[in-house]
């Protein structure tokens, strides 16, 4: 159980403690899948300046890829840039092969990577439907188990699921997106559960409307719900993301930290 | 799998995994259900791991189900070496 500081010096060497646990700690690297852009590549830069060497998968774009690698290395981070299709099994398995040669074994991950298809359920094609579980949803279990199990040899572990305020509540022409987000947040619970006692924590992270390519043409109605009075930004995301990651965050696991401004309170 | 691996080299490795993974030596005979040494399904899960890294011996979910004693699992491997 941990004891408030009695004096204002004790206050001061306790904070500066957890200010040198913040950074990393463990010889690993950090995997974030979709991070050539937004979110994802606010969190790898995030995670880098911890001191995480980062692998920075991307699908397509490897010009932005080779971006984040660029602004991480400008701040003495280290990081890879790995092309893989999260969706395909084979490009997963030698995703987590290069990251694990070139950068030692993933002790973070972040899950990151999704897409949109959106259209009301009534017209929503089977193919749409299967892209968006697919990318958003199977892609992250199927991450997390290969990493769960250098993890829990290594009694230390991050996994950090990217899903969405999307899910928890409605959102009118993203079923497919709302049941993947939904499904993540799931997952993060029960996973968690299962790998708690090996120092391993599984959380999620649901953000609101976030100024980045794939918020780009949604409409103003939804920003005027937000009690912010504002999109957020990769950033502020990539803040929370950062803390998850921390050894601070050790006994914070299978929750979902809503970073919306407000919107879902 | 090299035939000079013995069945007492796979029973020293996982009488050394189940310390690990916080069992009490003491208990840990033969005969010892995983129960009884309050070994769960996640530790033989990365039991399972180790026996791979070790021996090269693939060992399914399904076939650890069957696996309740100490001996059973050491014999499992061994018949898999």
């Amino acid at each position: 159980m941990s004891v408030a500081a009695s004096s204002p010096q004790e206050a001061r060497a306790s904070a500066s403690a957890a200010s040198e646990e913040g950074a990393r700690v463990r010889a690993g690297c950090a995997l974030v899948t979709g991070a050539s852009r937004g979110i994802g590549a606010a969190i790898a830069c995030a995670l880098a300046a911890d001191g995480w060497p980062v692998a920075v998968n991307y699908r397509a774009d490897e010009q932005a890829a080779q971006g984040t690698v660029e602004r991480i290395e400008r701040d003495d981070g280290r990081a890879l840039a790995v092309r893989a299709d999260v969706t395909a099994a084979e490009d997963m398995r030698r995703l987590f092969e290069t990251a694990e040669r070139e950068l030692g074994k993933v002790l973070v991950l972040v899950n990151n990577a999704g897409v949109r298809h959106d259209d009301l359920a009534i017209s929503l094609s089977d193919e749409d439907w299967q892209r968006v579980i697919d990318t958003n949803l199977t892609s992250a279990f199927r991450a997390t188990r290969h990493a769960l199990r250098g993890m829990i040899r290594e009694r230390f572990g991050r996994v950090i699921n990217l899903a969405s305020i999307v899910g928890p509540r409605a959102n009118a022409g993203q079923a497919n997106y709302a049941a993947a987000k939904a499904g993540l947040i799931a997952m993060t619970k029960t996973i968690a559960v299962e790998v708690a006692r090996r120092g391993v924590t599984v959380n999620a992270i649901a953000p609101g409307l976030i100024e980045t390519d794939m918020t780009a043409d949604l409409d103003g109605e939804m920003l005027s719900a937000v009690p912010a009075r504002r999109a957020g930004r990769p950033e502020e995301v990539a803040a929370c993301a950062r803390f998850l990651a921390s050894e601070q965050a050790s006994y914070v696991t299978g929750t979902t930290l809503y970073v919306d401004g407000g919107l879902s309170a | 799998m090299s035939t000079a691996v013995t069945q007492e080299q796979v029973e020293a490795v996982v009488v050394e995994s189940l310390e690990t993974f916080g069992a009490d030596p003491s208990l840990i005979t033969p005969d010892a259900t995983f129960e009884a040494l309050d070994i769960d399904s996640l530790d033989l899960a990365e039991l399972s791991q180790i026996i791979h890294e070790h021996f090269g011996v693939e060992l399914k979910g399904s076939d650890v189900a069957e696996v309740k004693t100490v001996k059973d699992a050491v014999e499992l491997i061994a018949s898999r070496l």
